[in-house]
């Protein structure tokens, strides 16, 4: 096997606070290849951000204890300078926020923000950058570039900035690209767009892509390899088919059931997870999704709420739960037959 | 609709925001066209979802119907009476029986009362003293909300925000309303906890017969909650129809679309339904296209739609009910649409 592109090994983002730490990711482990896109699916808080704030190493240092190891294309990031950091973000890797208002200077044109990550990193003159910038532009289907180019964020509509985004990021044509929920805040017609503008980009240029997402539906669309995270840890992992046909956490399947439908049955109600995600501060003992979890009293020896079950992924496939497969067949298998009538 | 007086009536609704400019007076020089001419009916206990994508219009109908907003023409009876410019003492009555509950349950509790106080509120605004007293009416929606009664003194912050969407739900049915109108109860909600609120309010409205105008980008939980579904384009209404109608049979190329758009948490590799793409964005609605709202992303646009806009009307094929503005409504055996092309040029 060849060293992957990305490699994640039992990664730990630790926050201090005044009320204590916050484990907001611990001991997570991934690998994402060219040209292939993983996705990351979790609710509010449990951790898909923050693990690629600590890829791009944007966290501040001052209260942030990062521990594992990231390596991008053989380079260690976790230990790396800010100056070495720099160089590679934009450049090697860059990042797709959600809310593309917020993460646009609203006091320089759309153009002029292009340009300057493109001029830091290759050193051109502002003439080549600006056209490079109406080159990204008219890439990513925005109409009259040359023109547009000069426009301010708020002269772009959602849908508009959002593409805006994504051709900065891609203005070095970056090996690896996060995006973190960038379609979350658009129209499903506009959400559409984007997603297949993502995948025409990643045939062309073999970016990996990392993208998170709460939407199980987006997730079908674009991702190979899917991880689940619940309580900053990977609770599942597999392929797309892998994890959205025959899920083997009760956090993935309730994630499923949770979730309403364009087709199938409309009358049975949505069967959700009781109860809300667990606090970072100071989290449920043994398995973090115990409480929420459905099946955790047919687990012997209440093995639930004292260990914490090991994710052992064979072939990238595995999740983290007590259950024994012949009782998840049988626990599941209802399910099942419940989504599918 | 039956012969019987529907709870809330609406003919050629109407809102425009006027645009001010100019120096040194300013004057009117524009108006956006938010809402341009609905007409819709919720009869008692029905639940009616109005879908459309951002900037459609779909929450200005909201606040018409609640009378939060003042129309710029057309007419809403609620049972039969004209509440269209009804005054404030007027509107009393009714006000407390059409309630709403709103997206952010972040900012729509104030974080200085408690939750008691909160859900109180609309009681002692309209002087309703229930038998056992406030609180004990409280802690009864508490209880009906999913929620526990003893939190009855606890403030906003110390609730997850899918409890705080269930402390507004409490409020909203507080004055046992006859009507609901939701607006985006459940877009801010982690999906494991807007399946749970998505059922309280179904469950809510089983029990309690409340009729519901429930507005939503989602169509899947449109498609969940509503037994008839209006999609809007552009302030106005293209398609309405019962709810296995308008997601089975689709007549309106933009419904089409829309359902096409929605990704499904499946793997199959033959998707389910052929994707249809829209290019570009809603235009503008202070200068809306001339005739059909929706002919500049419409890949059926012929001269006609430009000069002329098509009214909402059952075309043929469809189930009584059933209506949609289209010249040329879709058929189940339209050829599936050509990929439209991504080339902006081709497109502006």
């Amino acid at each position: 096997m060849s060293t992957p592109f990305l490699s994640v090994r039992d990664l730990k983002v630790h926050f201090s606070t005044e009320d204590g730490i916050v484990k907001a990711v611990d001991g997570l482990s991934f690998d994402v290849e060219k040209g292939k896109t993983l996705g990351i699916v979790g609710e509010s808080g449990s951790g898909k951000s923050v693990t690629n704030m600590a890829i791009l190493g944007l966290h501040d240092p001052r209260n942030t204890k990062l521990d594992g190891e990231i390596l991008l294309d053989g380079k260690e990031l976790i230990t790396a300078s800010e100056r070495e950091l720099e160089q590679l973000r934009g450049n090697k890797m860059s990042m797709i926020f959600q809310d593309a208002l917020a993460s646009l200077s609203p006091y320089h044109t759309i153009g002029a923000q292009i340009a300057e990550t493109y001029r830091k990193h290759t050193g051109t003159s502002k003439k080549e950058a600006r056209a490079r910038a109406i080159e990204m532009l008219r890439r990513v289907g925005i109409p009259q570039p040359d023109m547009r180019v000069d426009d301010y964020p708020h002269q772009f509509s959602g849908g508009m900035r959002q593409r805006a985004m994504i051709a900065m990021a891609l203005v070095c044509d970056p090996e690896l690209l996060i995006a973190d929920e960038p379609t979350t805040a658009l129209d499903v017609t506009v959400q559409a767009q984007i997603m297949d503008l993502l995948k025409d980009l990643q045939q062309e240029f073999g970016t990996a892509i990392i993208f998170i997402t709460h939407d199980l539906g987006v997730i079908a669309d674009i991702a190979d390899d899917v991880l689940v995270m619940y309580g900053g840890r990977c609770v599942e992992k597999g392929t797309k088919k892998e994890v959205l046909r025959t899920p083997e956490h009760p956090y993935t399947l309730g994630l499923l059931g949770s979730m309403p439908s364009l087709e199938g049955p409309v009358d049975v109600p949505l069967s959700p997870i009781p109860g809300s995600p667990p606090s970072l501060l100071n989290p449920p003992s043994g398995c973090c999704f115990h409480p929420r979890c459905t099946f955790a009293e047919k687990v012997s020896g209440g093995l639930c709420s004292t260990a914490q079950p090991a994710l052992e992924i064979t072939d990238g496939r595995g999740a983290a739960c007590h259950l024994t497969p012949e009782q998840k067949g049988d626990l599941f298998a209802d399910y099942a037959t419940a989504r599918t009538n | 609709m039956s012969s019987t007086t529907p709870l809330l009536d609406v003919s050629g609704l109407t809102k425009h925001f006027p645009i001010k400019g100019g120096f040194p007076i300013r004057r009117t020089v524009g108006a956006v066209q938010a809402v341009d001419g609905l007409d819709f009916q919720v009869a008692e206990g029905e639940s009616l979802g109005l879908v459309g994508e951002s900037g459609c219009g779909k929450s200005t109908t909201g606040r018409l119907i609640t009378k939060l907003l003042e129309p710029t023409a057309g007419k809403i009876s609620y049972r039969g009476q004209d509440i269209t410019h009804a005054g404030r003492k007027e509107l009393a009555p009714v006000r407390s029986e059409i309630q709403m509950i709103f997206q952010d349950p972040y900012a729509s509790l104030n974080p200085r009362q408690t939750v008691g106080k909160i859900i109180s509120g609309p009681m002692e605004i309209n002087d309703i003293n229930p038998a056992g007293g406030h609180e004990k009416r409280v802690r009864e929606l508490l209880e009906t909300v999913g929620l526990n009664p003893e939190h009855y003194n606890r403030f906003p912050h110390e609730f997850s925000g899918g409890q705080r969407q269930r402390i507004g739900v409490a409020r909203a049915l507080a004055l046992q309303p006859k009507l609901i109108v939701a607006d985006e109860p459940v877009s801010a909600l982690d999906v494991s906890i807007q399946a749970q609120v998505v059922n309280l309010l179904q469950q809510l409205q089983r029990d309690l017969g409340i009729a519901f105008v429930f507005i939503a980008h989602d169509l899947a939980v449109v498609r969940h909650f509503s037994h008839r579904v209006a999609v809007m384009y552009l302030g106005k209404i293209v398609e309405i129809a019962d709810r296995d109608d308008l997601y089975e049979n689709p007549r309106h190329p933009y419904t089409r679309a829309l359902l096409s758009a929605v990704p499904e948490a499946t793997a199959d590799d033959t998707p389910a339904r052929e994707r249809i793409r829209l290019v570009g964005d809603v235009p503008s609605p202070i200068s809306p296209p001339s005739g059909c709202r929706f002919r500049t992303r419409c890949w059926k646009a012929t001269e006609k739609c430009a000069s002329e806009a098509p009214p909402l009307v059952q075309v043929e094929g469809n189930k009584p009910g059933h209506l949609t503005a289209c010249h040329y409504p879709e058929t189940a055996e339209t050829v599936p649409a050509p990929r439209l092309t991504k080339d902006p040029e081709a497109a502006a």
